[in-house]
């Protein structure tokens, strides 16, 4: 008896030995709330990559994986099982906030966490096939105006995603009913670009980091961005914003991380000046331009007020839409 | 001619010492990430994708290096199959069918040799069918659009038919418990949950790893104990460990049949290896009539889907890189490693990147062969599992099965889910229930829906659209067939039962 006891014990030492390891400061952890491949995995990649460049961190950030509910399952756990690891970092994009505030996230909303920092964006777009008869995105709004239903429309995400949000809001400015919209749900740039090219649908609603792969080929060209102003970069400065085109769709899609609720300040602060220093350097800007992310940098305080704002934006379109009451 | 030349100018490119190391390390991982259950081939290239940034390889070498990766995912995702009865990965579901009974026999060295050679084979068919009609095929693959996968779906869900053998109602059962599985999570056009019951684990629907992992890795487990209890013995791997000229010429024309149309399904946008395996197994069986001992480890039963998800696979880059639209999950994660190196998959790439082109395809080739080198050595090694007692085993297979769904998925509630459904997939296989159509109901269910649901949505609710084109038509047609068959076999037999009646009459 008294020898298996003591292993027991021992193997127990052990193993706690081990947690306390695993708990150290600086082996940051990144959390990617959906499979690997995706958006999400990128900005844990970029920041992890960018950290260690610039000598943020000590040792690289570990990659963890948590699919599920497109990204409510880590959002959750975070914020009821794991609230207070002073070292681990959740990847968001706006449409994880689009879906809090569509209440897709379980009980908590967007006070449950705290959300650090904004390291990059893309932003939404139509696509149609080069040899489209839609030259300009008046062409295809003149289209949808005379028979909105002639125009079959693909987009990635189902009624009430960003994607479909994007379009509807420029088809309430140009007088055309949203939910006349011949909508068909696919999945990703890549799904798009494909049934664009092969006929399937007429025009995408996608963002351009997601179709960006698939532009330099020559198959597709998008009508019009939802940027505030035209992007700088060669190949999309031709492509005229939807404000410059007279309606007034700004649709930004960020991708940012945040942190437990129970995070103390100290360690919020560590992080978000770490953040602060990378996000001003041209290193970073070199890095972020390889992930196909457009610059946009907000932190701390003024990122938590902007989330505030956003989610509040997004429940009030959403109601505008009927799609939550 | 011109294509000789690229071909060997690829070669030029896949034999530099760098790229051949490069490709037997990709090779080597690939193997082992297989083998583990629960990591698949896209979880393998999602890992190295930073690697080959972070080494600062050439954008060949980087694609090389995937590329071997997942070749060697799909080679190493048969072992555990054939060996413990677990799917290393959706694909290798057939595998299990008939490279399981062929290890209880005692033949797992010749499962496992035999299933490299036809993977090997499909893969240097599908390679070659790439070198040939890559430009000609891309055009043709992206025709398949919502309504022709549509059909395609519902051919395959008939060819499952074929799997019922002498249990049709079993098998109804398990295919419709599948398909309804696949219906729980976010429906993918209107957002509303469906049988979520309001938990966000299940909110984007049951994971694949969770299912087969629960429904194979942990019933087995039971059954393991069940037989522990009742003392029966480890089966011993004996004798040859190669499949000999005879076996090798007897699967030798299927090796072909299957190449062929695995390289056809591959390359389809979507459709994969899963399908391709299910199609290959259950026209083969089909073929094989009375005399195939399919399900009790023929030897047929074992190449068909090897050959074709060797084929599938090669078959999946060509979408990817003609057109720059992935074939399957692993290369859309291969065209985002090649958007890191500012080169853009489509159209223009044989013509702007000819070397890294070619030199894919040729290292294709080479990573091929090493795999078939390297295992055939190796199959002594694995085979050892089986000589490892139940006793050790079964808490071996729960821990590695534990890790592999926690690793991939890091929540409490998946491991809890994949309990529940490893006890129900025990109680179906003490039922005599066969598990493998429930999966591929679940896998072969999600697309049905999905693309009968664009195809509908893009026709505004016409229905003619499912049969509009040429090549739906086609697959009706072979939907058709394969329904009709059974019926005039049935009615061959009573009509030679009447024969044989009358005759005795007078």
């Amino acid at each position: 008896m008294g020898p298996s006891i003591r292993r027991a014990l021992l193997a127990a030492a052990a193993l706690l030995l081990c947690s306390a390891r695993a708990a150290e400061p600086h082996a940051a952890e990144c959390i990617v709330p959906a499979a690997s491949g995706g958006g999400f995995d990128l900005v844990c990649k970029l920041a992890r990559e960018a950290l260690q460049e610039a000598g943020l961190t000590r040792r690289p950030l570990r990659l963890a994986y948590m699919p599920g509910g497109v990204g409510a399952v880590a959002y959750n756990t975070i914020a009821a099982q794991r609230p207070a690891e002073p070292d681990t970092l959740v990847t968001f994009s706006s449409g994880s906030l689009l879906n809090i505030a569509l209440g897709k996230f379980g009980r908590f909303d967007e006070s449950a966490v705290r959300w650090l920092a904004v390291i990059g964006t893309s932003y939404g777009a139509l696509a149609v096939r080069a040899d489209s008869p839609y030259k300009t995105l008046d062409d295809l709004l003149a289209a949808l105006r005379k028979d909105p239903d002639s125009v079959v429309i693909g987009a990635s995400g189902t009624v009430g995603s960003q994607d479909w949000m994007q379009l509807a809001l420029l088809a309430r400015l140009a007088g055309i009913d949203p939910r006349e919209l011949h909508h068909v749900a696919l999945e990703g740039g890549g799904e798009i670009s494909t049934a664009l090219v092969a006929g399937h649908v007429q025009v995408g609603s996608t963002d351009i980091s997601d179709s960006m792969p698939h532009l330099n080929g020559g198959a597709i060209r998008l009508l019009v961005v939802f940027a505030e102003r035209r992007l700088d970069e060669p190949g999309m400065a031709a492509i005229p914003t939807a404000r410059e085109l007279g309606y007034d769709v700004v649709w930004p899609v960020l991708r940012g991380l945040y942190m437990g609720p129970g995070v103390s300040d100290a360690d919020y602060r560590r992080w978000k000046d770490a953040f602060d220093r990378l996000l001003a350097s041209e290193d970073f800007a070199r890095l972020r331009d390889r992930y196909e992310l457009f610059p946009y940098a907000l932190t701390g305080e003024a990122l938590e007020a902007h989330v505030r704002q956003q989610v509040a934006r997004y429940r009030e379109m959403a109601r505008d839409f009927g799609l939550i009451r | 001619m011109e294509t000789l030349n690229f071909l060997l100018q690829g070669f030029g490119v896949a034999l530099t010492p760098s790229n051949l190391a490069i490709a037997l390390i990709g090779t080597l991982i690939g193997t082992v990430v297989g083998l583990l259950p629960g990591l698949g081939p896209i979880n393998g290239v999602a890992i190295l994708i930073p690697v080959a940034f972070a080494f600062g390889l050439p954008p060949e070498s980087a694609l090389i290096l995937l590329a071997a990766v997942y070749l060697g995912c799909e080679y190493g995702g048969r072992i555990s199959s054939i060996l413990l009865n677990i799917p290393g990965e959706a694909a290798t579901l057939m595998t299990c069918l008939d490279g399981y009974p062929m290890a209880r026999q005692g033949r797992a060295g010749v499962a496992l040799s035999l299933s490299a050679w036809s993977s090997f084979l499909g893969a240097f068919i599908a390679t070659c069918g790439m070198v040939l009609f890559a430009p000609m095929l891309a055009d043709w693959a992206i025709a398949f659009g919502p309504a022709e996968y549509f059909a395609l779906m519902v051919l395959a869900i008939v060819a499952l038919a074929g799997m019922a053998g002498d249990k049709p109602m079993k098998t109804l059962v398990a295919a419709l418990l599948g398909l309804f599985l696949s219906c729980v999570g976010i429906d993918a056009n209107s957002g509303v949950y469906r049988f979520t019951f309001d938990s966000i684990h299940v909110a984007d629907g049951i994971q694949f790893v969770v299912l087969v992992l629960g429904l194979f890795s942990v019933s087995e487990i039971l059954l393991l104990l069940e037989k522990t209890h009742h003392g029966h013995k480890a089966i011993q791997a004996t004798g040859r460990m190669l499949f000999n000229l005879d076996e090798a010429r007897r699967v030798f024309l299927l090796n072909l049949r299957c190449g062929i149309g695995g390289f056809i399904v591959g390359v389809l946008p979507g459709a994969g290896g899963t399908l391709a395996s299910a199609l290959a197994y259950s026209t083969e069986k089909r073929l094989a009539g009375a005399d195939g001992r399919f399900g009790k480890g023929d030897l047929r039963g074992l190449a068909a889907p090897e050959t074709a998800i060797g084929a599938s696979c090669c078959g999946a880059m060509v979408p990817m890189l003609t057109l720059g639209v992935p074939g399957s999950g692993t290369t859309a994660v291969m065209i985002g490693a090649l958007t890191l190196y500012n080169i853009t998959p489509g159209p223009l790439l044989f013509q702007n990147e000819p070397e890294l082109v070619w030199g894919l395809i040729a290292s294709l080739f080479v990573a091929n062969l090493m795999l078939l080198v390297l295992n055939v050595p190796m199959i002594k090694l694995f085979t050892r599992i089986l000589a490892v007692p139940n006793w050790a085993l079964a808490p071996a297979i729960a821990i590695v099965t534990a890790i592999g769904v926690y690793a991939v998925h890091a929540t409490t509630f998946d491991l809890l889910l994949m309990v529940a459904v490893g006890i129900l997939g025990y109680a179906m296989r003490k039922l005599d229930f066969p598990l493998s159509p429930l999966l591929l109901g679940f896998i072969l269910g999600g697309h049905m829906e999905q693309n009968l649901r664009r195809a509908l949505s893009i026709s505004s609710g016409e229905l003619d659209i499912l049969w509009s084109s040429g090549i739906a038509q086609g697959t009706w047609a072979l939907v058709a067939l394969m329904l009709a068959l059974p019926l005039l076999r049935i009615w061959r037999r009573r009509a030679a039962r009447r024969a044989a009646a009358a005759a005795l009459a007078e």
